[in-house]
């Protein structure tokens, strides 16, 4: 099968504007005979099912969540990207596209990343039409900070909360259709698989789970904006409810899956403290303008930050301003991180070992420590709440933690899958990142796609098949579907083994980390895979879920997730070992230069790879969407 | 550190729930509440009895979804919610009560899961401005002058948890609707609507069975993000505002 990308023709800056003329349009009078699905709430799937609900389709909507509110987004701290250039500083809707190509390390379309560009300027108004209160300066206007090393200030935000903002925006759109009666909402119910019928997506089954009911709903489209899957790690800093399951069973049932092995790994995070950890804490990175990154020249197990004040500068490591003395302290995501890994690896690791310092000293006695508290307060109080040490004293202790998926469904321009008729959203596609996520573009992404995308490119597709196109639930497909979903939640209550579903996710987590996590290498993954073999096995014969399928039971919500975060595992990895070179958050041993940087390899892996599912204990197949580059030139990062 | 917890279990909805004795003796100090119930849970499992049920999401303080009611207070004994409250803060040896959120208007589910689906209603009825996707102005069209957007922002951060409702003797929804109602009654944005929102609104609230106000405040020392009880006084104003005038149009304008 050939992909096709359907990326339009004609000059960047003209692309989108051309391909929306070009969509066919669905007449007014026909929309409410069209039936579109849409599973998640976050901001992709919040802004979608608004969006569509106000054209005037029949939306449901489904969120695994007692409310739509609740979606991950909802964490989202530092800001949002747009091209306005209200700071005129030089910014534009191409530098905007140039900065994100590049910082994707050039795994991205151009024709994707430059429609990202136009919608961010569209998303700022719309947000603050529907009453977001984003920061503003004392004349009333809009406040803006250059955020993660951008040379100028585009990203707009409300305080350290703005993930929460506009995922209220969103949320509310979504309650005004929801009250209008256009969006029907699913609560507390979870998807279990997609059907598709000729080639189509038909519509999906669920499982309501308060009941345990598994039921089916069918539809024109299906939209899924379900977020991504860093838990695969166990620890990450997503939600603990956050899960590939939806975007999985698409794979299995035809859908690619794009470049799984491209995950961020943010290097500002609270350490864990112990095996009880149950998941991570992001600290803006923002921390890093001001503070200083270090470790002890010689190991001194178990220091603290307490006293670390006492350790001599002379017997101090700051690794980073050491390596990089350009960039310092502010190099990207993926260098800091797997430096900190380095450092900890030689045994110079504070804490636990797993941990270095980012230390305000210095900053506190420049401008003072008031000037820091109103800079950082918000952080530095979340930090002392977390670990009980006071960041005043001493230096905090940070470790990298995943943070973001970049892979993804693959979607064509239009945001569709492989399959008609089936959808990609958000975090959930694979589509405009590339191989490195820049800080302050996922909201961004999440609310092009689903604000001001979807609403034309699904559209297309309605008004190309026709309403009469629907294939209904009583349809052998939708039937064989639920029996497979039934007999899948019966198979994990009657299991009945010993290991707890948390005693195996913890142990892929700790294999994903420790092997495909912030360094790869060809005989770790090779390693990993054969693990998570061993894993798979095991869950499928002695995994323990009590309680029955009929009731409200979270450890079977768990376990039915974490059966397919295991195999997502293997997906990865088998990513990871054909990508033999190092690009943004993916970094390959046998790929560096001889100063032990990241060399990425243009001639052979400028390409998406997609993944076809080809049955049980199958290998899957790699297809190759070739990555061209008409208005960017490629080159080597370096921030030395 | 050994805790002893008495938790609330009532197997559904329809059946009476009691409170059971557990003991848990290897808790940490560093762990948060949520990780010593997670360890609690893995132990009943391994006994073959089922784990206690109780909502939780993003584990950093921002979804609302966790909702425990600890020794008295929602969210234990910090102004934070649930999940940023740890072990620290109990003392070793000490007897823990854990209970769901009580309050007519959000019925148990399970154990300590409780439905808060009356607040997803009453956001419906009216939490919105009527725009579309669209066909709006540039954001920078109309100035907000920064301690309004600020105002406006303080109101905006409840994050729906419900501690203040189960804080409340008469469990009261006005700090969760008042916050809503002034986020948009300071905003331009929301001036249109102004009126219909307030009352909608609180029809719902108290449609859905919500005590009423009697300035105790607990609500507000309660709130684990810091929503003050001059919302609730905004919004009574915004109320008898809508009430002293019509805004009813009598018949639809234009068009014939």
């Amino acid at each position: 099968m050939k992909l096709d990308s359907k990326i339009p023709e004609g000059p960047l800056a003209e692309k989108w504007s051309k391909h929306k003329f070009n969509l066919k349009l669905v007449n007014p009078a026909n929309k409410r005979k069209y039936e579109v699905i849409v599973v998640g709430t976050g901001l992709a799937g919040a802004s979608a099912a608004a969006s569509l609900g106000e054209l005037g389709y029949n939306v449901k909507a489904f969120c695994f969540q007692d409310s739509p509110r609740r979606a991950h987004s909802i964490a989202a701290q530092g800001g949002i990207n747009a091209a306005k250039n209200y700071q005129n500083d030089g910014d534009s809707v191409y530098r905007l596209f140039y900065d994100t190509i590049k910082g994707g390390d050039y795994r991205a379309r151009e024709a994707n990343v430059h429609r990202l560009a136009e919608s961010s300027v569209s998303i700022i108004d719309q947000c603050v039409a529907q009453g977001v209160p984003f920061a503003r300066e004392y004349g009333g206007l809009l406040a803006n900070r250059s955020f993660g090393g951008a040379q100028v200030s585009r990203t707009f935000y409300a305080r350290g909360q703005t993930g929460q903002q506009l995922l209220l925006g969103a949320y509310s759109a979504l309650n005004r259709q929801i009250a209008n009666g256009k969006v029907q909402m699913y609560n507390r119910t979870e998807m279990l698989d997609v059907v598709i019928v000729d080639g189509k997506a038909r519509g999906i089954i669920t499982r309501d789970l308060l009941t345990g009911k598994i039921e089916s709903h069918s539809a024109h489209a299906v939209l899924l904006c379900t977020g991504g899957y860093g838990n695969v790690f166990y620890l990450s800093t997503n939600a603990k409810g956050s899960n590939v399951t939806a975007a999985w069973r698409a794979h299995k049932r035809g859908a690619f899956f794009g470049n799984p092995c491209f995950t961020q790994i943010h290097p500002t995070c609270i350490p864990v403290s112990g095996d009880h950890q149950s998941k991570l804490t992001l600290m803006s990175e923002s921390l890093r303008n001001d503070g200083r990154v270090w470790v002890p020249k010689k190991a001194m197990p178990g220091l603290k930050g307490i006293d670390a004040v006492k350790v001599p500068e002379s017997e101090r490591d700051y690794f980073l301003e050491r390596k990089y003395p350009s960039f310092g302290n502010l190099v990207p995501r993926d260098v800091a991180s797997r430096n900190a890994k380095i450092v900890c690896d030689e045994g110079r690791g504070v804490g636990s070992g797993l941990a270095v310092f980012l230390d305000f000293t210095d900053a506190i006695k420049r401008v003072g420590e008031d000037t820091i508290r109103a800079k950082y307060g918000n952080l530095f109080d979340m930090y002392a709440q977390i670990t009980g040490e006071n960041p005043y004293k001493g230096p905090m202790m940070i470790y990298p933690a995943v943070h973001y998926t970049m892979g993804g469904l693959w979607v064509d321009y239009n945001l569709m899958t492989n399959v008609p008729g089936l959808y990609a959203l958000g975090e959930a596609n694979f589509s405009d990142h590339g191989a490195n996520r820049l800080g302050a573009s996922a909201l961004m992404q999440g609310l092009a796609d689903g604000y001001f995308v979807i609403p034309y490119t699904v559209g297309d597709y309605l008004a190309n098949i026709g309403w009469a196109d629907k294939v209904g639930t009583d349809h052998p497909a939708f039937k064989e579907a639920i029996q497979s979903s039934e007999d899948r939640m019966n198979k994990l209550v009657n299991i009945k083994g010993k290991k707890t579903v948390d005693e195996f996710h913890r142990q892929l987590g700790l294999t994903m980390w420790e092997y495909c996590g912030m360094s790869r290498s060809e005989q770790g993954l090779k390693k990993a895979k054969q693990i998570i073999q061993d894993i798979k096995k095991e869950f499928w014969t002695n995994v323990n879920v009590l309680g029955t399928t009929t009731e409200l039971n979270q450890e079977l919500e768990k376990a039915n997730r974490v059966a397919d975060f295991i195999e997502l595992g293997e997906l990865m990895v088998d990513d990871a070992l054909a990508r033999a070179e190092s690009c943004g958050g993916h970094f390959r041993e046998e790929s560096q230069t001889p100063e032990g940087e990241a060399l990425r390899k243009d001639d052979e892996f400028a390409f998406v790879s997609a993944w076809e599912f080809k049955g049980e204990n199958q290998p899957e197949e790699l297809h190759k969407e070739e990555l061209r580059f008409e208005n960017v030139k490629l080159t080597q990062r370096s921030y030395k | 550190m050994k805790i002893t917890l008495k938790v609330w279990r009532q197997k559904n909805k329809d059946t009476k729930g009691a409170f059971k004795t557990y003991q848990v003796d290897h808790a940490s100090p560093d762990m948060s509440f949520l990780e010593m119930i997670d360890v609690l849970n893995t132990d009943l499992i391994k006994k073959g009895e089922e784990s206690i049920a109780f909502d939780h999401d993003c584990r950093e303080g921002i979804c609302g979804m966790c909702s425990l009611y600890i020794n008295g207070h929602p969210h234990g004994p910090l102004q934070t919610t649930t999940c940023q409250l740890h072990m620290r803060t109990f003392k070793d040896g000490e007897t823990i009560t854990v209970e769901p959120w009580r309050a007519n208007a959000f019925p148990v589910i399970k154990d300590l899961v409780v439905d808060r689906s009356a607040f997803d209603r009453i956001q419906q009825a009216g939490g919105y401005v009527n725009v579309n996707t669209g066909g709006v102005p540039d954001a920078n069209m109309i100035p907000i002058s920064k301690k309004i957007a600020d105002e406006a922002f303080d109101a905006a951060t409840c994050i729906g948890c419900g501690a203040c409702v189960a804080a409340c003797k008469n469990a009261s929804a006005m700090l969760f609707v008042s916050a809503k109602v002034s986020q948009f009654a300071l905003l331009p944005q929301g001036q249109v609507e102004r009126k219909e929102r307030a009352e909608k609104m609180i029809a719902q609230m108290d449609a859905e069975g919500f005590g009423s106000c009697t300035n105790t405040y607990a609500c507000e020392a309660e709130c684990p993000k810091g929503i003050k009880v001059a919302n609730i006084a905004r919004m009574n104003r915004e109320y008898f505002g809508a009430m002293l005038s019509s805004y009813e149009v009598s018949s639809g304008g234009g068009g014939e």
